[in-house]
């Protein structure tokens, strides 16, 4: 057995090494967040200046008068609930036939849909332009949800099919001998067993696609039509770097997301280690 | 089924052909199911990478039109291993890749083992790890940026005030500083996923193993190498699979921190450059399908290594 002072030595080094860890993980927020209410002279003061003398919501302003971000806010909320509904209407149908129906070449077609998740973007970036072009889909919402099924799909099936998986065994025997068709089994009873983890999934597309960015670069070149990732990338100019706009404008979409995250941890927990952790 | 004997003939025929004809309604129904997935997936995935393959095969400048496409076979493909800024975006990044993937397993790895233990304020930390990992990379790459800046910024700062460094340094103006703060922001961007999969690796493990193994006199370090990490290797691997499939593919990090300035352009920012910049979309499709091809690799290799436990449904 060790003795107290060790123990408390050993605990005090733990919490230190927590703490560490800690600040590691927030302190660009912070730093971040700082930045955006200081007066402009505070953000280049040299040595830094880490606590602003007075609090100034200017940048904030202008995040939203000197650009469109409402606008970019919109377009990515529109975009990102689209697919996600899209994907999830889909992909369960799918889902469920991999994880519970018998049929032949199963495993080859979850190796496929496993593969076409890992596409890179890039590989598909110019067919795709060349086609959404052709049908006057540029610059479009549709141009942009289309694209983005492609990552949406893949990870809603895959995600889904797991958990499918993971109910009792003898669900749609019971319910054919009660004379259920097949189109009832899914409608009425699979699917609202697996509602709380299409939750899980739904998050996890809408994260993604919020945060998808070669595509929305590429396809939405009008500047209304830009999506949050885009827009923010895109504020410098050739000639300034407006930081106290993009410190502003970072806090104005991480905090969303920041609360997303601390509201739904298990929801989106669940949904990260369904795809690469099981029992 | 095959170890009973049958009782009579005929009903043993009349239940054979029961059991096909479910099984095949089974399967029609699947398919049905499947259909409008499949029929999605081939017409905006798999055509489009066909697609990128056959336009690699051509000369197909989009600025000029007059030349006519013309089929130039695997020229494009020799064309890259002829090209210098070609070949230096493959080696930085495969650099970055082999670099970056090895600061996340270990610092992910540790990070779990830490939350792993029961603490004050363990729900917090892991929701706090959530954070890095939902913000948009282009976001987390301005914040990253703003920090590295040479004058007013936290990196500077902090360097001096504990004297690590004499005077202020212009880390994204020099080619060792650019990688080293790319580096650094993709690992404290993804650092945190890994140590998230790891952890739910690691909480799977049941406890009585650790129990008995306690009971058998065996030390800390006999533990984790004969339960602890045979047991979370699966995960890991996964982690690692999507690691260095997301660190080769690597595009926004750069764009937003350095624009491929100081020899940081990665394969995807060259191969972009050439299709959307310079319109050269032969050449462009010959870089793509590269990084498509190795993608494809890793993905079998990791695929092998897990095998079955992919796809035990």
């Amino acid at each position: 057995m060790e003795s107290k002072g060790v123990f408390i030595f050993k605990n005090t080094l733990f919490y230190a090494l927590v703490l560490l860890f800690l600040v590691a993980l927030l302190m660009p927020f912070v730093w971040q967040f700082l930045t955006s209410i200081k007066p402009l002279t505070e953000i280049a003061a040299i040595p830094a200046k880490w606590f602003p003398s007075e609090i100034n919501v200017d940048f904030y302003k202008n995040v939203f008068t000197k650009h469109p971000f409402a606008r970019y806010l919109l377009n990515s909320f529109i975009v990102s609930l689209a697919t996600t509904i899209l994907s999830i209407l889909v992909g369960a149908s799918a889902a469920y036939a991999l994880a519970r129906l018998r049929f032949k070449g199963k495993t080859i077609m979850l190796m496929a849909i496993l593969s076409i998740s890992m596409f890179p973007t890039i590989s598909t970036i110019s067919p795709l332009y060349l086609i959404l072009k052709n049908l006057n889909l540029l610059n479009t919402y549709a141009g942009l949800i289309i694209p983005y099924i492609t990552f949406a799909l893949p990870l809603s099936i895959w995600l889904l099919t797991n958990f499918f998986s993971q109910l009792p065994k003898g669900f749609e025997d019971a319910a054919t001998i009660d004379g259920c068709s097949r189109a009832g089994i899914f409608f009425r009873i699979m699917l609202p067993l697996i509602k709380p983890a299409t939750f899980s999934v739904a998050l996890l597309v809408f994260i993604n696609s919020w945060n998808e960015y070669i595509y929305a670069l590429t396809f939405m070149t009008k500047d209304e039509m830009r999506t949050v990732p885009v827009g923010i990338a895109l504020f410098p100019s050739n000639y300034e770097l407006p930081w106290g706009d993009m410190a502003a404008a970072s806090v104005v979409v991480t905090v969303p997301l920041i609360l997303l995250v601390l509201i739904f941890q298990k929801n989106i927990i669940s949904g990260l280690t369904s795809g690469g952790v099981k029992e | 089924m095959e170890g009973k004997l049958p009782t009579s003939p005929l009903k043993n025929t009349h239940r054979k052909i029961s059991k096909t004809s479910l099984e095949k309604k089974e399967a029609r129904d699947a398919w049905i199911m499947m259909s409008p997935a499949i029929i999605i997936l081939l017409l905006i995935a798999v055509y489009p990478i066909i697609r990128t393959f056959w336009i690699s095969l051509h000369e197909m400048v989009l600025t000029d039109p007059s030349s006519g496409y013309p089929f130039i076979g695997l020229e494009n493909y020799v064309k890259i291993f002829n090209d210098q800024r070609a070949m230096d975006s493959i080696i930085f990044t495969l650099k970055f890749t082999v670099v970056t993937v090895f600061f996340e397993l270990l610092l992910g790895f540790g990070a779990a083992l830490l939350m792993n233990k029961a603490f004050i304020g363990r729900g917090f930390v892991r929701a706090s790890i959530l954070v890095p990992w939902a913000i948009p990379t282009t976001v987390s790459a301005l914040m990253w940026k703003f920090i590295y800046n040479d004058q007013y910024g936290l990196f500077n700062d902090i360097l001096t005030r504990f004297h690590v460094i004499d005077s202020y340094q212009a880390w994204l103006s020099s080619s060792s500083g650019s990688f080293m703060a790319l580096v650094i922001t993709d690992v404290w961007k993804t650092a945190p996923f890994i140590a998230l999969l790891t952890l739910a690796g690691l909480q799977m493990i049941p406890k009585e193993l650790y129990e008995s193994a306690k009971i058998d006199g065996a030390n800390k370090f006999q533990i984790f190498l004969n339960i602890t990490l045979p047991l979370v290797k699966y995960t890991v691997i996964v982690a690692l699979l999507f690691r260095t499939l997301d660190a080769f593919r690597v595009f926004e990090l750069i764009t937003v921190m350095t624009g491929g300035a100081n020899r940081t352009e990665s394969l995807s920012v060259y191969a972009y450059n050439n299709l959307m910049k310079f319109l050269d979309f032969g050449y462009g499709s010959a870089m793509s399908m590269l990084i498509f091809g190795v993608v494809f690799l890793i993905s079998l290799i990791y695929m092998k290594a897990l095998g079955s436990k992919l796809t035990d449904f």
